[in-house]
């Protein structure tokens, strides 16, 4: 869509689009994402209702909901849009500049995605051992699951000892990303 | 037909039986597999959830090393990557842009003209239909189950162009083929709740019961995948929601191309078929 003439009345919409290409005006409330999202049972706010909220420019209730990180990338919204936006991209937008923020409304969510990217950062791989107990210091919550993690090691499901992918490579993309990341902004 | 092969990092654990299963359905096949040389993590949903840039640099990588192999069509058995590499594809197809600052984030050349595709695609061929069917060894019984697609593999159709997106049928058609009976329900692509399993689990819970409660509502006595997590979540989240309910389950998940594997005479055990948390026994006792 050509937005060469828009008035962005929102900053925060004007935020998302700058970084994802995806413009929350375009949104006519039909509702079709929040009824076809599996997880708006456990949402403090559905997702139609999180697009408003951006063009209102309502940025702490739009940060402060559980929504975007509730979202599981499913992509039903985005493939039911009848105005092509792509919601799951805004969801994961609303992330980023929560985080870059410094703020998560569940931090369970965001402290599994910093285990996981570290755990690949450092193994080129992921190393489920090592993210499960990343994730746990991260989480304090040393006793979930652990039943379970004790059957899969029965199995051998879980590897005891962790692969070295192409450590320089993987590192050199961080870095790269990372840079050009802070040079865009 | 040589493919290059990304198998992922679940299917080296969590997933296994998938890895061992689809290497000897394509042994039987005769399709020959050749893995990606020192592939790397596809960055899966905490990459895309916090850089689109790194999100779309780590299946790229990926594809470069792919074309060192001289194959034409990378095949991506996780449902997760597949749509992780499809997109990278198309985002940098939409945007010259992000096409450059790949190429600046990655050494050597753009991958172009390798094609990503699920294995889904490629048993569903007529030719390959017609192998499958003269491959089986083994009885197959009349075997009520539903084929459960999940999100990544269908959607968005636009990004990965697989199948319908309502209501996919490769799977379907495919263990047609061999006998087994794919009972039509309507949850083919509904979301297990992914990794929120691990956070948010009770959430999460509350999704998976809905998909084994539905496939048992349509008559199933196994639930056929193609997508790890969702294997994973199935498989081993069962006594969670029988706890939960108070319901008894015992539904078998099983990969589709385990079911293949029974079916052409490979032991159970070649198939990853110990690996289960839901014992699947009593599906495989059945082929005989």
């Amino acid at each position: 869509m050509d937005t060469a003439n828009q008035v962005w009345v929102s900053s925060l919409a004007r935020e998302i689009y700058e970084r994802s290409g995806e413009n929350v005006y375009l949104c006519f409330q039909c509702q079709k994402c929040s009824s076809g999202c599996p997880l708006n049972f456990a949402m403090d706010y559905t997702p139609a209702q999180i697009l408003e909220a951006v063009r209102l420019d309502q940025e702490s209730l739009v940060l402060g909901s559980k929504t975007a990180w509730l979202c599981a990338s499913c992509e039903t919204c985005t493939t039911r849009c009848p105005q092509e936006l792509d919601l799951a991209k805004v969801m994961d937008t609303i992330k980023m500049v929560s985080l870059e923020k410094g703020t998560s409304a569940l931090p369970k969510v965001s402290s599994f995605y910093k285990s996981f990217l570290q755990d690949l950062k450092f193994f080129g791989r992921i190393y489920e051992l090592g993210l499960m107990m990343w994730l746990k210091l991260k989480t304090r919550e040393f006793t979930k699951d652990m039943g379970l993690g004790m059957e899969m090691m029965k199995r051998r499901n879980l590897k005891l000892i962790p692969h070295f992918v192409r450590p320089r490579e993987v590192q050199r993309i961080f870095n790269k990303v990372e840079e050009l990341e802070r040079s865009i902004k | 037909m040589k493919y290059a092969y990304y198998p992922g990092c679940s299917l080296l654990s969590t997933a296994a039986g998938y890895d061992y299963s689809f290497r000897e359905v394509c042994k039987t096949l005769g399709i020959e597999l050749c893995e990606v040389p020192g592939w790397i993590c596809c960055g899966s949903t905490p990459a895309h959830s916090t850089s689109h840039l790194l999100a779309l640099a780590l299946p790229l990588k990926n594809l470069q090393l792919a074309q060192m192999t001289g194959a034409e069509q990378l095949v991506v058995p996780c449902a997760a990557c597949f749509s992780r590499f499809k997109f990278a594809l198309s985002e940098c197809e939409k945007e010259p842009q992000l096409k450059k600052q790949m190429l600046e984030i990655l050494e050597g050349p753009f991958p172009e003209g390798i094609k990503v595709v699920h294995p889904l695609e490629i048993f569903s061929q007529d030719d390959l239909l017609k192998k499958i069917k003269s491959a089986v060894k083994n009885h197959v019984p009349e075997l009520k189950l539903v084929c459960y697609y999940g999100c990544l593999l269908t959607r968005p159709p636009k990004v990965t162009k697989f199948d319908n997106c309502e209501n996919p049928v490769t799977m379907d058609k495919i263990l047609s083929a061999i006998g087994l009976m794919p009972q039509p329900w309507s949850y083919k692509t509904d979301c297990c709740g992914a990794s929120l399993t691990l956070t948010e689990t009770e959430v999460s819970l509350k999704l998976i019961q809905k998909l084994i409660d539905q496939a048992k509502l349509a008559g199933a006595q196994a639930i056929a995948l193609a997508c790890t997590l969702c294997q994973t979540n199935l498989d081993t989240r069962q006594k969670d929601i029988e706890k939960a309910s108070g319901n008894s389950y015992q539904m078998p998940i099983l990969f589709f191309t385990q079911l293949l594997g029974l079916a052409f005479g490979i032991p159970p055990k070649k198939l990853g078929l110990n690996k289960h948390l839901t014992n699947p026994e009593q599906v495989i006792k059945k082929f005989t």
